[in-house]
């Protein structure tokens, strides 16, 4: 049995991990083709590199990913406040019901009808199509919101009211008492959901393709479209440097988390 | 009231941050800079990597010493004919230039979403080879002897691709090579329905039916398709490099220029223009309607039709060119014939292996009902895949354990409740 559990974890992550390895393995191929391994190069990578509009759109990426997942969470985690402390018990239940339905929808449905909302707005507006940043901004803040409060709303449900009616009756306003008392218990809900938020913008391409312009692309738009005729090897080199980055990212992570245990336990 | 003002503060503040880059962005003109917007296929303009010519770089120079005005050319790329026409069609970008292949540009034409072109801005017009004018998918409609909406880009066309070491000489010559039985397993059948139908309906000797509107013709390709669909390898797009160049499999349909890239990396791969006729595609630059710099597109797509930059777009792409200045430069020639020794000849030379002219037609826009029609004929092809079989039944096995699972134990919590 435990023989067949090792197996069972062995081969999940090969099946998880073996498409990235080919990935990885062919950046660094001499021969420009995935017929054959030649050679080691690091060719790709200097191509990727002169590349101005990869690097333009990965910052356009990050830009858009840090700023609508920072306006997700401070909207998100405002309206969980609000949603915890509704009394109507049934207006609640609606409301947190209906904040999830963004998230259920399918991406292309959201893409679609945000796109249809500008297209409109501009009508209405008679203004030139607006297109661009802006739009990209609000779509993606539309959609990382439900996320946002998905991951604060428990964190409020733990909430031991208690403690904020006691820092109330020490002389506390209500509204030091929520940021001294509450926001400090609530603060790992709020972080995962900004990480959330952030992932889910960075990789978002259905909603991004209907609601972008050609003045700000990101990375994904970029790579798809660079999909049409014999994908570029700079875009495999791209994607390897991305996943190792992100895997950094999450050693780090995890050493920060695992060390801040270590020291709870010797305390 | 001190808490009302703050949350409306608080909303306006959220509001402004939204808005405002919304409000500033729309501004193309700023700063006295005309941008001009181009939306092209994806690595198919001369970018300047790997010491080719920066094209658009090239084009804002040449601009400002000509009309003394700087232009910021936007480049970007889609990677279907389907998905250019979805951002065009719903008017939330305003393109300058787009280069949308010959059925597409009809079907933009009838939905009035192009301009018409003033050949007063395009001199050069008269570079691109007089085949090329007064097309089938833009007849020139006010006589003057070129297409009324489109200037011909890139063309390309379809001949099948071989690989030495696996197929027999005696086999080739014909379309018949993608249903040879003695190839089984080895043929790649394109997975796109137009492609698929064309393909079937010239190998029937219907070069000239791709586009009709005979419903038994259709019908007739489709039997064709369901002949082949036991001896192919799949249904494939852009697999078919990967495939074709590590000689996991041995036919394959698909363009001359992208036969050059293939036989880069694997010189034993061969092709061929069939003798029953073969499809031909242009990709034209048009202006569309929505355009806000008309005149620019237009300078645009006439200084792409000069020497240089003609010649850089076709060496970088490998497809051919309908402009007489590219066809006929002598270091162009030498570039191609370095790539494969016939490699000009292949390109441009459309003669099957006996020698013989090849007749091409291109694919017309298909209306409604007869869009429809391939679509449903597409689908009962694909429908009999028989792995969706199996999936349905494994699908079945763990939704029925799933559902035994759960009566189980609610069944046996229910027997403990009692207790």
């Amino acid at each position: 049995m435990k023989i067949l559990s090792k197996c069972y974890i062995g081969i999940i992550f090969f099946l998880l991990y073996i498409p990235i390895a080919v990935l990885i393995l062919f950046s660094f191929n001499e021969a420009g083709s995935l017929a054959e391994f030649t050679g080691f190069t690091t060719a790709w990578y200097e191509e990727l590199f002169l590349d101005e509009e990869a690097f333009s759109s990965l910052m356009n990426s990050l830009i858009l990913a840090i700023s609508s997942s920072l306006i997700a969470t401070v909207i998100g985690t405002f309206g969980a406040l609000g949603l915890h402390r509704m009394r109507n018990r049934y207006i609640k239940g609606a409301v947190n019901s209906m904040t999830n339905v963004p998230m259920m929808n399918p991406d292309i449905v959201t893409g679609v009808s945000m796109m249809l909302l500008f297209v409109t707005l501009a009508g209405i507006l008679h203004a030139k199509s607006f297109f661009g940043f802006g739009t990209m901004l609000v779509a993606h803040v539309t959609f990382n919101l439900p996320y946002v409060l998905l991951s604060v709303m428990p964190r409020f449900k733990q909430l031991d009211k208690s403690l904020s009616e006691a820092a109330q009756d020490l002389g506390c306003t209500p509204a030091r008492a929520f940021f001294s008392v509450e926001l400090p218990q609530i603060i790992p809900g709020i972080i995962s959901g900004l990480m959330l938020g952030f992932t889910m913008s960075l990789d978002d391409f259905v909603i991004s393709h209907f609601v972008s312009s050609p003045d700000f692309q990101t990375l994904p738009l970029y790579v798809y479209n660079q999909t049409s005729h014999n994908v570029k090897f700079s875009m495999y080199a791209l994607c390897s440097i991305i996943v190792l980055t992100i895997l950094l990212i999450l050693i780090a992570v995890n050493f920060a988390g695992g060390k801040k245990k270590g020291k709870g336990g010797t305390k | 009231m001190k808490k009302r003002l703050f949350t409306a503060l608080l909303a306006l503040s959220l509001l402004c941050t939204v808005l405002l880059p919304a409000l500033t962005s729309c501004d193309s003109e700023s700063g006295g800079i005309t941008t001009l917007y181009v939306y092209n296929w994806g690595e198919y303009l001369s970018d300047g990597s790997e010491g080719t010519l920066p094209v658009n770089d090239m084009f804002e120079e040449w601009y400002y010493e000509t009309y003394g005005e700087r232009v910021k050319v936007n480049y970007s790329t889609f990677s279907s004919n389907e998905t250019m026409y979805a951002k065009i069609s719903s008017g939330s970008v305003n393109y300058d230039v787009i280069v949308p292949s010959d059925y597409m540009i009809e079907r933009l034409i009838d939905e009035g979403l192009l301009a018409k072109l003033d050949y007063g801005n395009i001199p050069e017009i008269g570079n691109i080879l007089p085949d090329f004018q007064n097309a089938d998918y833009d007849p020139d409609k006010n006589g003057d002897g070129y297409n009324d909406y489109s200037v011909p880009y890139l063309y390309g066309m379809i001949g099948i691709i071989y690989n030495t070491t696996m197929v027999d000489e005696e086999d080739i010559g014909s379309w018949d090579l993608m249903w040879n039985e003695k190839y089984e397993g080895n043929i790649l059948q394109f997975n796109n329905s137009r492609d698929a139908f064309g393909s079937a309906m010239y190998n029937l000797g219907l070069w000239d039916q791709i586009n009709t509107d005979d419903e038994a013709i259709w019908r007739q390709a489709l039997e064709e398709l369901k002949k082949q669909k036991p001896i192919l390898q799949g249904y494939v797009m852009d697999e078919i490099y990967n495939k074709m160049e590590n000689g996991s499999a041995a036919i394959a349909a698909y363009y001359a220029g992208d036969y050059l890239t293939m036989y880069e990396n694997n010189e034993d791969l061969e092709f061929y223009y069939p003798r029953e006729g073969t499809n031909l595609y242009v990709d034209a630059m048009c202006v569309p309607a929505s355009s806000q710099n008309k005149t620019v597109a237009e300078r645009y797509i006439n200084y792409m039709l000069t020497a240089e930059p003609a010649i850089a777009n076709a060496e970088y792409t490998y497809y051919a060119s309908p402009n007489k200045l590219v066809v006929e430069d002598e270091e162009y020639v030498a570039y191609m014939n370095d790539i494969k020794d016939d490699g000009y000849e292949k390109m441009y030379v459309t003669t099957d292996v006996d020698g013989n002219e090849v007749q091409t037609s291109s694919y017309r826009n298909l209306k409604g009902d007869k869009l429809l029609l391939l679509n449903n004929l597409w689908e009962e092809l694909k429908s009999d895949i028989s792995v969706s079989g199996g999936i349905y039944a494994i699908c079945g096995v763990i939704l029925g354990t799933m559902t035994g699972f759960i009566i189980f134990f609610a069944v046996r919590r229910k027997k403990r409740n009692i207790y």
